[in-house]
């Protein structure tokens, strides 16, 4: 029952990140060694490779097998109204605050397949706000983006979904939302119209607005703390005054250069912008 | 075997169980070595769940400093860890935890399999781990990784264990190179 893993060298793995930046312009080399060497390796095993040379080979000359490293590679597990006591904090603080403002602009930085995005525009339209929102949601990975923008997702993850919505305050029928079509699901339309999806990668692109709300969950456990504290000054300088960043439940700003900006909201791991 | 930089010369002792594993760690912890001249690692399935009951529990068994992993915190001797609810829990070589969220590995994250894998990457001969009583195979293919890094695999024995499958898996697989009852567990972690 034992999978026999292709060993890959700590050197060999900074030869394949350096040899990725060069030849496609990808830039992992300050992505958590400990998880990256694990993805890589499963990766190769999945993909039956007998060799690191044969599937260096392969990242470098198919452009469709880089797709699939970078997806693969990437992690883009999530779900909808994960950490439930989260989903309530954002219902009965943040966005509560947030509504006294003309026009809402939310920022899912990593938003992967987009469970959060529609769980986010669930609550959005619970408070009568969605119509004066816009949702940005950008992810380095078009094809997950491509997903996303669907608006569908499997049935048999509802249930969980359902659960979670109900431990979030949620009161309505959560499959009031969605449309069962063989084995998935689409969401209410009217939920996407407010999304805008594009890729945007956080290692090299920039600030592209002002944010009242940046979400961005267990995407920078996946980083060193260099390029954590690189994508916080992003973030930073993308948040508008009294502006609010959330991130995932074992992340921190403790440590960072912006920390002495931000205050923390009780209990969940939500900052608010306090100095401009 | 690279060997990590803040951690050297000090042994990483990782425990992993499942089902009927908790009573044995609260057995365990009360006679762990005060201070403790190596890191202790404990993974447990358990529910996804953000609270942090499971490290009170413990550590009203302990006087060593106990906490549940946040991002990127920093690895010290004479310290326990416990691997968070819904994460995987990975050593870097510098020195630092890391957490990662992707598939659910043995239909569980945490999985033994993965931080018991870490830990040999990064401690090689200077790893023990010690798998608990269970109810699936989680475990097993950490341990072969342990061993072939060169450390230590001790295994509960299945008699003792309230579930006995995980121990008895990884036995059958031959992975572990000490089958010990929790007298003979508590022994064997007092003299490191």
């Amino acid at each position: 029952m034992y999978r026999e893993l292709i060993q890959i060298e700590d050197a060999e793995v900074e030869h394949l990140l350096n040899d990725l930046f060069e030849w496609h312009g990808y830039d992992f080399t300050h992505y958590s060694r400990a998880s990256l060497k694990r993805r890589i390796t499963r990766l190769c095993s999945l993909d039956k490779f007998l060799s690191l040379a044969e599937f260096k080979y392969r990242i470098k000359e198919d452009k469709i097998y880089l797709k699939r490293f970078v997806e693969e590679v990437t992690v883009n597990v999530t779900e909808m109204f994960r950490d439930p006591s989260f989903y309530k904090t954002l219902r009965t603080e943040v966005l509560q605050t947030i509504s006294a403002k003309p026009f809402i602009r939310i920022w899912h930085a990593g938003c992967s397949t987009g469970e959060e995005v529609y769980s986010m525009a669930i609550l959005l339209k619970e408070m009568n706000l969605l119509q004066k929102s816009l949702l940005y949601a950008t992810d380095l990975n078009p094809s997950v983006l491509e997903k996303a923008r669907t608006g569908f997702f499997p049935l048999q993850s509802m249930k969980q979904y359902s659960e979670n919505y109900i431990l979030s305050g949620g009161r309505k029928d959560f499959s009031s939302y969605y449309t069962a079509h063989y084995g998935q699901v689409k969401f209410d339309e009217a939920l996407g119209e407010r999304m805008i999806f594009s890729t945007h990668n956080l290692v090299s692109d920039r600030s592209f607005n002002e944010f009242d709300l940046i979400l961005c969950r267990n995407v920078l456990i996946y980083f060193d703390k260099d390029l954590q504290d690189r994508v916080l000054q992003l973030f930073d300088e993308s948040l508008g005054a009294l502006g609010y960043l959330a991130l995932g439940s074992k992340e921190t700003l403790k440590f960072s250069m912006v920390q002495s900006k931000y205050k923390q909201l009780n209990s969940e791991k939500i900052w608010r912008k306090i100095v401009s | 075997m690279a060997e990590n930089r803040l951690i050297k010369d000090c042994k990483v002792v990782v425990i992993g169980g499942s089902s009927g594993s908790l009573e044995v760690l609260l057995e365990l912890l009360p006679d762990l070595p005060s201070p403790m001249p190596f890191v202790l690692i404990v993974v447990v399935h358990r529910k996804n769940s953000n609270d942090s009951s499971l490290a009170d529990l413990f550590s009203y068994k302990t006087s060593l400093p106990i906490q549940e992993v946040e991002d990127k915190d920093v690895i010290e001797k004479g310290h326990i860890y416990l691997a968070p609810a819904d994460y995987h829990l990975l050593l870097e070589k510098n020195g630092f935890f890391s957490l990662d969220d992707s598939e659910k590995v043995n239909y569980s994250r945490p999985a033994l399999d993965v931080t018991f894998e870490s830990v040999a990457d990064v401690c090689g001969r200077s790893s023990v781990a010690i798998l608990l009583s269970g109810a699936n195979a989680d475990g097993t293919q950490g341990l072969k990784a342990i061993q072939k890094a060169g450390g230590v695999t001790v295994v509960q024995k299945p008699d003792t264990a309230k579930v006995p499958f995980m121990p008895q898996q990884a036995i059958n697989q031959g992975v572990a190179d000490w089958i010990l009852d929790i007298p003979q567990i508590t022994a064997l972690i007092q003299s490191l």
